[in-house]
């Protein structure tokens, strides 16, 4: 309780501080103010803008999301347990993964236009690379020796698949996934930046395009605020599918 | 009594970086049906390397291992192989873990449970069917092992020290139900260990090896009774003759350890 309380308290000054040195510290025309963010935000919620753009930025984030979430542990999935399947393409996928990804955004402008379902590819692309290395890290990473023991109980392909690595590769198919929430958002706002007249990064864009930085913070308050929610999703799909972690994380620390 | 497993003429080495390590060396040994063969001997014998020849996991360097008379070429389903980490998955309850192998092999739900349940009593674990692995103690996963591979019932049971993490009340009981389960079910046990009194207790024969390359220096016949009682067994002069025998063969060994 008292670190909640420490922790509002820090908020607190820090806000107090920034409004009390913007316009006589520092230039209040890059900085603004809390109190003018809070004025603008009240606006943008009021008039419901917020809200909509929010609404599409997440659209696009959570179909990016699960479209690369797929195809990503999919495809990691089956180049982990084939020696031949990574062995060829081992080479191209450590090139592709190397690219930074905003340098194909302009491509992907050119191939789909500058509509919804640009954005929603462009994110994809992101999260798959992120879920198709942790899915495939973790498929190359179930012991050996635990595959031993289920074959030797009679265990054929199949049944490894089912009962010793999709489940094991989980844990790592969420690391990815969880990496892959503030990517997922940073995919959906540069392609919402770049070309786009909706979205948090549309507003972000527009408002620093007409020197309003109030404006400016006040969407970045709702991408934060986008994110956190996200978050909080993945966080609770993850301990509903994965409860044996749970039990790991409550019980007494012993060495 | 039939030969079910035979090693003739068996070395098996490895090649690491520091160059070839022996693990065994000219091992020869039969063991029949229905009967508990313990190997003891310095760690680092070898034993271990023994279990996993009849497992299947590689070949033997020169020599041949015979299981049902036939060579041993790929992975053996005949046989359970208890190692010396429980193997256990994390995700799965310890039900869920014994469960595995009958849901492998495709035994109906209800028929696959009653027989998990009653494992499950048999190695004390009544209560914890719904932990899973992380939070019941190092003994209790290794029960959780043991009846995991009762479940199906294997032919012949590779023992790799299974007990070694044990307290000494909890492993004298699994050593009555083990020595019990294979009176019943006339099994083969091939069960390594480093604890003599262990190995005099369960076994019909005690393998003695020498240390790396694992030699046989040694099998000795344990003229305990089959029906032996385990509790009593301590006060029982033969026992303490054959565990001194083996002590008496295994202390040269040590010379060397320690210089």
């Amino acid at each position: 309780m008292k670190i909640v309380i420490a922790r509002i308290a820090l908020a607190v000054a820090l806000l107090l501080l920034w409004e009390f040195s913007s316009g006589s510290l520092v230039n209040d025309f890059f900085f603004s103010r809390p109190s003018a963010i809070a004025v603008k935000f009240y606006g943008y919620c009021a008039d419901g803008s917020l809200f909509r753009n929010m609404a599409i930025t997440a659209s696009e984030a959570i179909s990016g999301f699960i479209i690369g979430g797929v195809f990503g542990s999919l495809s990691g999935i089956l180049m982990g347990r084939s020696r031949r399947l990574s062995d060829l393409l081992d080479p191209f996928v450590t090139g592709f993964y190397s690219i930074p990804k905003i340098a194909l955004a302009p491509l992907f402008i050119m191939w789909f236009g500058i509509g919804f379902p640009m954005r929603v590819y462009y994110t994809s692309l992101i999260v798959f690379f992120l879920v198709f290395m942790n899915t495939y890290t973790g498929v190359r990473n179930v012991s050996p020796e635990l595959l031993t023991v289920f074959r030797l109980m009679g265990a054929k392909e199949k049944h490894l698949i089912r009962v010793v690595i999709l489940p094991s590769v989980i844990t790592w198919v969420f690391a990815g996934l969880r990496l892959s929430v503030p990517y997922s958002m940073i995919g959906a706002i540069i392609a919402e930046m770049l070309a786009a007249n909706q979205g948090l990064g549309y507003m972000l864009e527009r408002a620093a395009s007409q020197f309003d930085t109030a404006g400016v913070f006040a969407a970045l308050i709702g991408v934060v605020a986008l994110s956190l929610a996200l978050n909080l999703l993945t966080r609770k799909i993850e301990r509903a599918l994965m409860p044996w972690r749970v039990a790991d994380e409550t019980r007494t620390m012993t060495v | 009594m039939s030969s079910l497993i035979q090693f003739s003429e068996v070395s098996k080495s490895f090649e690491t970086k520091d160059g070839t390590l022996h693990a065994v060396r000219d091992v020869n040994l039969v063991v029949d049906r229905g009967e508990i063969v313990t190997l003891v001997g310095p760690s680092g014998c070898g034993k271990s390397t023994l279990l996993n020849m009849v497992a299947g996991l590689f070949p033997p360097t020169q020599g041949q291992v015979l299981y049902s008379g036939s060579l041993v070429t790929d992975l053996n389903s005949k046989v359970g192989y208890m190692t010396q980490s429980d193997h256990l998955l994390p995700w799965r309850t310890v039900v869920g873990n014994v469960i595995a192998p009958l849901e492998i092999r495709n035994v109906p739900r209800n028929e696959a449970m009653a027989r998990v349940t009653e494992l499950l009593s048999l190695v004390g674990l009544n209560g914890f069917e719904k932990n899973y692995p992380s939070q019941i103690s190092g003994g209790m996963r290794k029960r959780t092992a043991l009846a995991r591979l009762l479940a199906y019932d294997p032919e012949t049971l590779l023992m790799d020290e299974p007990f070694g993490a044990l307290d000494a009340l909890l492993r004298l009981r699994m050593q009555v139900e083990l020595r019990a389960l294979y009176r019943r079910l006339g099994k083969a046990v091939l069960f390594v260990t480093h604890d003599l009194e262990e190995a005099v207790a369960l076994g019909d024969r005690c393998v003695v090896f020498s240390a790396r390359p694992g030699r046989i220096l040694d099998v000795i016949d344990i003229k305990l009774p089959v029906d032996r009682d385990l509790m009593q067994l301590r006060y029982d002069p033969l026992f303490a003759k054959t565990c001194a025998k083996l002590w008496e063969l295994l202390t040269p060994e040590l010379d060397g350890v320690g210089q």
